[in-house]
């Protein structure tokens, strides 16, 4: 699979523990890649599947964990905690390898100068997955080690000692962990314990209640626009309205004037203001004459047109058999195309950072799912060494993709170091929806050929995009001319039937003039909203059940036995009817993304041209579950996230500029557009975890217009699905 | 001017140069209380949901000149660990949150419709509680609504979620 040369490279003897980088959830990973070339799999399966390898640092326990003196242990994640519920995995995880009660531990966000820093960032639905060797190796190494300490200070053999929440006895006598590693200065770390076995885990596949619950219950200051520090001031930073705005000087003299400014500071890629307070400063900066350059006044039609199929340049992801020669007849092809609009992420925590600049040292309390990316690019800009640079990870309010870079704490550190104080500088909520890194939009072109039997003698899906990966500073600059196509972009977008003889998938890849980039789940929404509304369009046709009509498609692998059993497991839980019972209809679809595979039923009515989902039946195989409450409350989350998007979410272009700024105009679902009832299965058809918090965003779209269809006999083909406006078949 | 304001029954009397200043940023950068949260500083998203003599006020769109000699509650004021209010109880029974970012404004949100309606209805829910977040966590939201009206009035209390 997947070898990491970061990883594999690094053997040494504590090799041990950088083994556990490496998982084993090959099964389903989707095969016929065309990428053959070795650098062309170990970047598309660092990004694309499910084992993706923790890259951070797995050889010295004592950076993850600390004791203190009344016993708790301080677990320093290199994952970022934004809601997915990672934080209390970890510490689950943890626990049952060191031998302590849940109680008993605490999670923090490591920083970046405490050492343990992921190479990568926290993202991919990889957080639990990548850590699940390394981190329980790393608990049961460090236990040992702590034990080995007891050992001597008790003066017994270290198998003659017992520990029960973090309480060592053995000899007549107990110490507890703090008591034991207090004084150590040289720790010894042996070789890796052996793993305790499944069975034996008391907190790994139990829904404990998250780590983090009383500090977002009581309103506790643990976000990034929450810090503080002493003499802080405030800083507001020009940002422009229209796309492909450049910078090229500012009239700064009205600004100067106005109440609370403490400095205005121009450089030569933007301009910003320092005050007493976020109004003033803010204030201060909407006085600034900004002169920007722009090249044209873009508008959604040219977006459109820039996104259609075959404009763009052409990669071939995904072959198997003849599919072109198949589908070289018009007459016996069935096509049909299908759109999706400009995504926001729209995360309530606007971005910003918190910079302290003194001298050499520089510190940056930020929301980030990138802690190491942000540190060097601030070490960059004010040329200083990395070490001096400690980068201070919040809990995210809100991450979806849009923290995979900040480049804004670079502003502020430059801010900061203007003024020789603390510096906390925000977006507002029209600069947060005007320079996102948007979900790009899509266009998609079916193709089918069927045989005389109803089955699918052959299928292509072409699928044109804005970039995703392409463009991020995450993904190596290697991949884009080895890779071609993007591979953010295709994610759910090849073929998961295996056992059609002839299939493809190509990937139109489309350089738009905005910044578009990771949206919680990448090309998983819209792709599997084409492949799926298509898949139910041939199953109408050729008049067979739609989940029958998947089934007879699937190939009788490892892969395939899971997908089918998804499948096989919603229909049971939702009684799947075709037929219209009480103004409702359900619908079905189903996707694997990574190595998860979900599917989905929904039940939707229509009052007054409006889609109402009613109840969503979700079947998973996440492998693995190590926390089933968090589980079940990704898919619910990302169930009416997906909702939301399906029904409700479009960013327009209108005279050069993104609109709309703000909630409201920027429809999303609210309490009132969320399905009352959501039943969650939870399947397990791999020993190890796998992607959890993206997943369930696959099948939602599909599955809503293919129950429109049943009610309506009308083919919604183009996101947000609206009876209106919509091509009526 | 000096303002005098009263937040989570304390008494404080602030400095501030203009009147006009949303409440929000008094409560968060002057009184250092950071559990109301900004998210869209127009009155679109209630992240920065407060009480007002026991109203339910979208702070950041809320002139603090208002707020002077009224009972001003925020999350912090609602209840703590030791006394958490029954909606704090029941979101901690649902285990609600996920990022947790616009947690604050809908249990204040919700606080305030209780006192109004003791038993809400799922319609009177949809209607009232009109937040935005992101994780969209409104499924367990409108389960945590429930137990907190059954926790107000003993009334049985709906199984739970995380059991």
């Amino acid at each position: 699979m997947n070898q990491d040369k970061k990883n594999t490279k690094k053997v040494s003897r504590r090799s041990f523990l950088v083994r556990g980088g490496l998982g084993t959830a090959g099964v389903l990973a989707l095969g016929t890649y065309l990428f053959r070339n070795p650098i062309r799999r170990v970047v598309a399966g660092a990004i694309n599947t499910a084992d993706a390898p923790f890259s951070g640092n797995t050889d010295t326990p004592i950076v993850w964990f600390e004791v203190t003196t009344d016993n708790y242990i301080v677990l320093h994640s290199p994952k970022v905690e934004m809601g997915q519920g990672t934080f209390t995995g970890l510490a689950q995880m943890a626990a049952d390898e060191l031998e302590v009660s849940m109680t008993q531990m605490r999670v923090v966000h490591a920083n970046s100068a405490s050492g343990n820093v992921d190479g990568f960032a926290t993202g991919g639905s990889t957080s639990i997955s990548s850590l699940w060797m390394p981190l329980r190796e790393l608990a049961a190494t460090m236990r040992e080690m702590i034990s080995s300490e007891a050992a001597k200070k008790l003066n017994v053999n270290t198998s003659d000692l017992s520990i029960t929440d973090g309480v060592i006895t053995g000899g007549g006598k107990s110490m507890t962990y703090a008591e034991a590693v207090m004084g150590v200065k040289d720790w010894k770390v042996p070789d890796t314990p052996k793993l305790k076995s499944l069975s034996d885990y008391k907190f790994i596949g139990k829904p404990i209640a998250r780590v983090d619950l009383n500090d977002k219950v009581f309103g506790a200051p643990i976000f990034g626009m929450d810090a503080t520090l002493p003499d802080m001031l405030y800083g507001a930073v020009a940002r422009p309205s229209l796309i492909g705005a450049k910078y090229i000087d500012a009239n700064t003299s009205k600004a100067e004037n106005m109440p609370g400014v403490v400095k205005i500071i121009k450089e030569k890629d933007f301009v910003g203001v320092v005050a007493n307070s976020y109004i003033e400063a803010h204030n201060a900066k909407d006085a600034i004459e900004v002169e920007w350059e722009t090249d044209k006044n873009w508008s959604t039609a040219d977006i459109r047109a820039m996104v259609e199929v075959g404009k763009g340049k052409a990669y071939v992801i995904q072959k198997e058999g003849h599919p072109d020669e198949s589908l070289e007849d018009p007459t016996e092809t069935i096509i049909s195309e299908y759109w999706s609009p400009i995504g926001a992420h729209a995360q309530l925590e606007p971005n910003g950072a918190l910079a302290s600049v003194e001298g050499e040292r520089v510190t940056v309390m930020i929301s980030t799912q990138v802690v190491g990316l942000t540190r060097d690019e601030i070490a960059k800009r004010l040329d200083l060494d990395k070490n001096e640079v400690n980068v201070v990870p919040t809990f995210l309010g809100g991450g979806f993709g849009r923290r995979l870079h900040t480049p804004n704490a670079v502003q502020a550190a430059v801010l900061s170091k203007a003024v020789g104080k603390p510096v906390k500088c925000f977006f507002t909520r029209k600069e947060e929806f005007q320079n996102d890194t948007f979900r790009p939009p899509t266009h998609h072109v079916l193709k089918a050929k069927l045989k005389i039997d109803g089955t699918i003698e052959a299928l292509e899906h072409n699928v044109s995009s804005g970039d995703v990966a392409f463009g991020s500073p995450i993904v190596p600059r290697i991949a884009e001319p080895v890779l071609g196509a993007d591979l953010g972009a295709w994610r759910g977008g090849m073929i998961q039937y295996g056992a059609i003889a002839n299939y493809q998938a190509i990937s139109w890849r489309v350089k738009l003039p905005f910044a578009t980039s990771w949206w919680r789940s990448l090309g998983l929404l819209a792709n599997t909203f084409a492949i799926e509304s298509f898949m139910d369009e041939l199953a109408v046709k050729t008049n067979r059940n739609p989940a029958e009509f998947r089934l007879a498609h699937i190939q009788d692998d490892g892969r395939g036995k899971r997908l089918k059993s998804v499948i096989e497991a919603v229909v049971e839980k939702s009684g799947y009817s075709d037929e219209v019972i009480n103004g409702k209809a359900m619908g079905f679809a189903v996707s694997t993304d990574t190595n998860t595979p979900c599917a989905q039923v929904v039940e939707v009515s229509i009052h007054e041209a409006e889609i109402k989902v009613h109840k969503v039946t979700c079947a998973m195989d996440p492998g693995l579950v190590v926390n089933p409450d968090q589980v079940r409350a990704q898919c619910e989350g990302a169930i009416i996230m997906g909702i939301s998007a399906v029904l409700y979410e479009k960013m327009e272009v209108v005279d050069g500029a993104l609109t709309p700024t703000i909630y409201g105009p920027y429809q999303m679902a609210l309490m009132k557009h969320a399905p009352k009832e959501i039943d969650v299965v939870l399947l397990q058809g791999a020993e190890v975890p796998g992607a959890v918090g993206e997943p369930p965003l696959g099948p939602i779209g599909a599955a809503i217009a293919n129950a429109v269809f049943r009610l309506t006999g009308k083919r919604l083909r183009e996101m947000p699905l609206n009876l209106d406006k919509n091509i009526v078949s | 001017m000096t303002l005098a304001l009263t937040v989570n029954s304390t008494s404080h009397t602030i400095e501030i140069a203009d009147e006009n200043t949303p409440l929000l940023w008094v409560i968060r950068d002057m009184l250092e209380l950071k559990g109301t949260k900004f998210g869209c500083g127009k009155a679109a998203c209630g992240a920065c949901t407060v009480h007002v003599d026991g109203e339910a006020v979208r702070s950041c769109s809320y002139a603090v000149k208002f707020a002077e000699g009224k009972q001003i509650t925020t999350i912090e004021g609602l209840g703590d660990e030791k006394n958490p209010h029954p909606v704090q109880q029941a979101w901690i029974e649902e285990v609600v949150p996920q990022c947790g970012y616009c947690q604050p404004g809908f249990m204040m949100a919700t606080a305030a419709l209780l006192e109004k309606v003791s038993s809400p209805t799922d319609d009177d829910i949809d209607k009232n509680i009109i937040n935005v977040c992101r994780c969209a966590t409104y499924y367990r939201m409108r389960k945590a609504i429930h137990r907190a009206a059954a926790l107000m009035s003993s009334l049985p209390l709906p199984e739970s979620q995380n059991t």
